[in-house]
């Protein structure tokens, strides 16, 4: 099972002749990602490690009707667009890897996106892994292993981090999600735990979070309210971090208190969420959640 | 990036809206006869252009009445630091007498990934108050990134806070600009806070706009170095900026370096948890060249707070072999170490990374554990 991605995705890169989106599509086709076309245009008719490249998401997805997954390297000031591409050419999960992307265009691919039925990961984010089944992102494959925990996380280096720690634990991973780290994305942690929940495969899950925002608070409402059962065990960055920089008194209504590492921790913990102090905790904490 | 009231002032008006008439003085200039020029008499606002949050409250905003006390209070202002930034500008506005002031901001809503318009009829210094003691007087309403804010919404928000007749339309027209221009501006917040009631009218006492520095290239109006000015950045971390590096100063003197903003900030974390105390926050992001790497590590040892640095890279889109590239082009450009250096590489190319630093005689950690306590021990 997995969530997302699994052995059956079949895998356009947009932005593939790009310097990122070349290198990553060598490391996604030897992790053995099923990558079946490139986009980049004007560069239509070339080879990317093997890859055949076209000018549109149209003619791609014409010559190659089983894709359902794109990832997009594409520099920020045209990454919008190759969203729209994706959507409108019947992509069902897009991963936004570009950075710096206005956050009035990401509200707008966003809002589209979901209307049409397609799942936006990012953008800002390394990506989603399967382990031992796909890897459509920018992490390192070999931290992670196939297993039963699944891994939702704001953070990208961290998410790796942490996967390492576990599966040098003995404890892989069903899907590992990096959601990204914009104040807009496409798949939210409480979204996430959705997928997660009913993955028969997962059989717990650890959220990784950060300062800022109030995701957090907002998974630990649904983990309350009985709609997440399975253990969860989450960190939070960002505990001696200085507060980020202040909104207007718009920021402050609508936060109202929210976003803090205290304020996070706290409502986690009375959700029954066991939270690490430093993410070398987390696997000791998974194996005590795995006990119960 | 945030824009002086002035210049949020102006956008709105071009947008329709009527602002306060207005002179804009520098140092040096004589306020009586810019005045003068611009047909503005006394009773005057003066108000100090800072950047800052809660600058009524520091004093920044004065009443003159007299033509003496426009040119004593300008004097005054010049020299005061708001929150330790004296300002450079003053913006001179008629008084404009009324009764209520209202409140309305637009911001963006993460979760619901929509723009919300937040509005009260308790506008002032207070606001953050009201909302906390009465929740229930703040309006709420989301709008359609596509569709923008339509009239009707505008006027359903006006009449929600007890505005009827003329000027619930007047609000309604000023409530669409304001979002116009928090569309057009790509804005991270819009806000009016007072917005006055005077007669029918609605006019804008102050105003606020912050925008999403992801999408300055699309405003090359508005270019123009700001850092300090806005009163939120230390000297370093203008030098930072300029440099191109996220850079955050801390109280400690242990140099961070990480990749990514969690792993940085767990880094920093773990140096706490170990006994130290972090000197700065240096996110040198995804995918960093040699090149970006020299210059962080050289910033840190050019920074005076720090004794040691820690350096923690876990690769991804982040290639551990340019990492290690950039430390041993630091260490060639400065002969030596002045600073004792940890380095932890974990992820993509470690292998090829560690190698390069070897032979460059800087062992580098696999095990961020063993890492901090290394560096713990130096």
């Amino acid at each position: 099972m997995a969530v997302l991605l699994d052995e059956n995705a079949r895998v356009i890169v947009q932005g593939i002749t790009g310097r990122e989106g070349s290198f990553h599509t060598r490391l996604m086709l030897e992790y053995g990602t099923k990558i079946v076309a490139g986009v980049t245009p004007g560069k239509g008719g070339m080879t990317v490690h093997g890859v055949p490249v076209y000018d549109t998401m149209a003619e791609a997805v014409a010559e190659h009707p089983e894709a359902n997954t794109s990832i997009i390297f594409v520099p920020a000031r045209f990454a919008p667009d190759a969203v729209y591409e994706a959507v409108d050419a019947g992509i069902k999960l897009v991963v936004v890897i570009t950075e710096h992307i206005p956050v009035h265009e990401t509200l707008k691919f966003v809002n589209y996106a979901r209307q049409k039925g397609t799942t936006i990961i990012g953008p800002n984010c390394p990506g989603i892994i399967s382990p031992g089944k796909a890897k459509v992102g920018i992490m390192p494959g070999h931290v992670f292993k196939p297993g039963n925990i699944g891994i939702v996380s704001r953070s990208g280096t961290l998410t790796y981090e942490i996967g390492y720690a576990l599966s040098k634990k003995g404890y892989g991973q069903s899907t590992v999600i990096g959601i990204g780290g914009d104040p807009v994305i496409g798949l939210s942690f409480t979204e996430a735990l959705r997928l997660f929940q009913e993955d028969p495969e997962t059989e717990a899950v650890v959220l990784v979070g950060e300062i800022g925002g109030d995701m957090e608070e907002r998974a630990a409402e649904m983990i309350k309210r009985g709609e997440f059962t399975k253990p969860v065990v989450a960190f939070i960055a960002g505990r001696t971090a200085p507060p980020g920089k202040r909104m207007g008194h718009a920021g402050a209504i609508i936060m109202m208190g929210t976003g803090t590492y205290e304020g996070k921790v706290k409502a986690l913990t009375e959700a029954g969420v066991k939270v690490a102090k430093t993410p070398f905790e987390i696997p000791s904490l998974v194996e005590e959640v795995l006990k119960k | 990036m945030k824009l002086f009231e002035y210049e949020a002032k102006e956008i709105l008006r071009r947008y329709g809206v009527e602002v306060p008439k207005s002179v804009l003085v520098r140092k040096g200039e004589d306020p009586i006869e810019k005045m003068k020029q611009a047909g503005l008499e006394p009773p005057v606002v003066v108000k100090a252009q800072v950047l800052v949050a809660g600058r009524g409250k520091a004093g920044g905003v004065k009443m003159a009445r007299t033509w003496e006390d426009v040119k004593k209070i300008v004097d005054e202002l010049f020299e005061k630091p708001i929150k330790g930034i004296k300002p450079k500008l003053l913006l001179i506005e008629e008084a404009i007498p009324h009764e209520t002031e209202l409140y309305v901001g637009i911001v963006i809503d993460r979760s619901e990934r929509k723009p919300v318009v937040l509005a009260s009829r308790y506008g002032g210094m207070d606001i953050e108050e009201i909302a906390r003691e009465k929740p229930e007087s703040i309006v709420r309403v989301h709008v359609d990134p596509f569709l923008g804010m339509k009239g009707y919404q505008a006027r359903l928000i006006g009449k929600k806070i007890g505005l009827q007749g003329k000027v619930l339309s007047r609000f309604a027209s000023f409530l669409t600009a304001l979002y116009e221009v928090f569309d057009k501006y790509d804005a991270e917040l819009a806000e009016s806070n007072p917005l006055a009631v005077v007669g029918d009218k609605v006019i804008p006492l102050d105003a606020r706009l912050i925008v999403d520095d992801n999408a300055l290239y699309r405003h090359p109006e508005l270019a123009g170095e700001r850092l300090e000015e806005s009163g939120e950045y230390t000297e370093w971390e203008i030098k930072a900026r300029k440099l191109g590096l996220a850079f955050v100063e801390l109280d400690g003197d242990i140099g961070i370096i990480g990749n990514g903003a969690g792993l940085t900030m767990t880094t920093m974390d773990l140096v706490y948890e170990y006994g130290g105390k972090p000197a700065n926050f240096l996110d040198i992001g995804g995918g960093a060249s040699a090149e970006l790497v020299k210059t962080a590590v050289s910033f840190l040892i050019e920074f005076p707070k720090t004794k040691k640095i820690f350096m923690n890279i876990f690769g991804g889109i982040t290639r551990c072999d340019e990492v290690a590239k950039g430390i041993v082009k630091a260490l060639e450009e400065l002969g030596q170490l002045p600073k004792p250096l940890v380095v932890r590489l974990a992820g993509t190319n470690e292998e090829e990374g560690r190698e390069i630093l070897r032979k460059a005689g800087i062992e580098a950690f696999v095990d961020p554990i063993e890492a901090v306590k290394r560096l713990m021990e130096i």
